[in-house]
């Protein structure tokens, strides 16, 4: 490298400039057939529903309209329990940014896969209990419902022990 | 039939958590100027280019456009996956459609991701369906937690067996110049003592954020061999997918369907019928330690339940019967758009004899995967021959 060419940085360790961006958007997304109906009667009638693949019989929850197994039509409405058992849990300690509110999540909190009674697939929710001795895998749960409901799956506020 | 391609060269970036240094664009140059110096070519030289990011993590659109002159395509034939954690074999795996099936000669695969620019938590959890999973999800980490604890409860492993798998990977992390969490020292007590992040998986369970970023040069039978003394020829290659929520599969780690399903036909494909015995060494996608025990049984390393004694046993060491990850793997950098790249450009150079310290003596053939998405797995097998 010629002395003309020389980058006039060479030699000199300086801290690469960083420049602030902030996203701040609001999305909408559309529910579809099958989530509407689920969230209009967890709303109106506090009842979970799922739905039946005609050819292996898996009740769907979420609901709908294909089953990727058998890569066919499902339909049967099935109304399953608002009780279950935990197949997955944690107890999650980490802080971030809760893409759902722009805000940090509150930590911290209990989630869990739970297998509602009559369902073949199982559903992310919170759990009450945050401490991880007092949770398991193969704990039984039951769906606290808010009073006031407005149609999305926090309607459910979170699982409490059955046990 | 597909024609012949090797991996003729490597090059990867110093990983790191933050490289303030340097933007993506000369990020991703850095490896790409290694991965041509590495083969003699310059990027005349180059058909087409495939290239593998993850946009949400930076918050870019089309990154490929912001970074066009780091990997040198104007006017040259280009494509972007984005496939999450399979991002980088995703990549590797389209370059090789392009050379076997005769379309290009000589292609350049990039992957890259400058994590510390974004949020990664947040913007994993938008894998999360919004009406369903994104409320709870908690990034990679709350979902691997709950992986984890149905595998836990299923196979019996233990913490003590997660902290060995930390150990391990660090410690190879220290004969790999590029990797990230290079820890000469770890014990399994400094494992069990670091906090939860996520009960069971501690901070040392869990992954790294990286910046980095990966390139390789494919080549045709012919070109290959002209640019490489011992190319790294793919053998076979296999993606497979998931059903879209985590609770359809509940019991996604513990049994793992796309990994056995990628897995068992890319060992068809090679005849390999006991993994352990007939690979030399293996490069494998794991962000978490239960995640590495739970694969060795996926991956038909051990036979149900068994994952903690292989382990152990040291099977999965630098010394044992089939070393895996002694690149350090996911557990010591993840610079996600690169990171599955990373794990077939360790595993070529293995192959390729140019491993360095980390070199498993006479390695013959290697297995490398992606795994992420919801639960997807790409898997490669490379070989001398």
């Amino acid at each position: 490298m010629s002395e003309k060419t020389k980058n006039p940085a060479a030699g000199k360790k300086a801290e690469g400039l960083r420049v602030p961006w902030l996203l701040s958007v609001e999305y909408e997304y559309a529910a579809g057939h099958f989530a509407t109906r689920f969230f209009q009667e967890l709303r109106d009638n506090g009842r979970i529903w799922g739905v039946r693949c005609p050819g292996c019989q898996r009740v769907y929850i979420p609901p709908r309209p294909v089953c990727g197994i058998c890569a066919g039509k499902t339909g049967e409405w099935v109304e399953v329990g608002d009780e279950g058992v935990i197949v997955g849990c944690t107890v999650v300690n980490v802080p971030f940014i809760d893409p759902m509110t722009g805000e940090q999540r509150p930590i911290p909190y209990g989630f869990a896969i739970i297998r509602l009674d009559g369902a073949s697939t199982a559903l992310y929710h919170f759990l009450e209990e945050t401490d991880p001795k007092k949770l398991g895998v193969g704990k039984r749960v039951k769906a606290v419902f808010r009073p006031e409901r407005k149609g999305t799956l926090l309607d459910i506020k979170h699982f409490r022990l059955l046990d | 039939m597909p024609h012949k391609v090797g991996i003729v060269a490597t090059g990867q970036t110093k990983h790191t958590a933050k490289r303030t240094d340097i933007n993506l664009r000369e990020l991703i140059t850095e490896a790409v100027t290694r991965a041509l110096d590495d083969a003699g070519l310059r990027m005349s030289d180059i058909d087409a280019v495939m290239l593998g990011n993850m946009e949400p993590f930076e918050g870019f659109m089309l990154p490929e456009l912001w970074s066009v002159e780091g990997w040198g395509g104007l006017g040259k034939p280009a494509m972007k996956f984005n496939t999450g954690g399979t991002v980088g074999t995703s990549t590797a795996i389209a370059a090789y459609y392009f050379v076997a099936s005769g379309i290009y000669d000589t292609i350049l695969a990039v992957g890259f991701e400058k994590q510390s620019e974004g949020h990664t938590q947040t913007a994993i959890t938008t894998v999360g369906d919004p009406l369903w999973e994104r409320t709870m999800m908690a990034g990679a980490i709350g979902n691997f937690a709950v992986m984890a604890s149905t595998y836990v409860h299923e196979s019996g492993v233990t913490e003590e067996h997660a902290a060995k798998i930390a150990v391990k990977s660090r410690r190879n992390a220290c004969n790999n110049e590029y990797a990230h969490l290079q820890m000469p020292n770890l014990t399994v007590e400094e494992v069990l003592a670091s906090p939860y992040l996520a009960y069971p998986v501690r901070r040392l369970d869990f992954c790294p954020q990286s910046d980095g970023a990966c390139a390789m040069v494919l080549a045709t039978e012919s070109k290959a061999k002209k640019l490489a003394p011992q190319p790294a020829w793919i053998k076979a290659v296999a993606t497979a997918h998931e059903q879209q929520y985590m609770g359809d599969s509940p019991r996604r780690l513990a049994d793992m369907r796309s990994q056995r399903a990628a897995s068992q036909r890319v060992y068809k494909a090679c005849g390999i019928s006991d993994p352990v015995r007939d690979l030399d060494v293996a490069e494998i996608y794991e962000v978490a330690t239960y995640a590495e025990l739970a694969m060795y049984e996926n991956l038909g390393f051990c036979a149900p339940g068994q994952s903690g004694k292989l382990i152990d046993q040291g099977v999965t060491t630098m010394s044992g019967q089939l070393p895996v990850n002694p690149s350090g793997g996911v557990l010591a950098t993840n610079c996600i758009g690169a990171t599955a790249m990373i794990r077939v450009a360790e595993a070529a150079l293995q192959i390729m004899g140019k491993a360095g310290k980390r070199q498993v003596p006479g390695a013959n053939l290697a297995l490398a995967t992606g795994y992420g998405g919801n639960a997807w797995t790409d898997a490669l097998i490379l070989g001398r021959e």
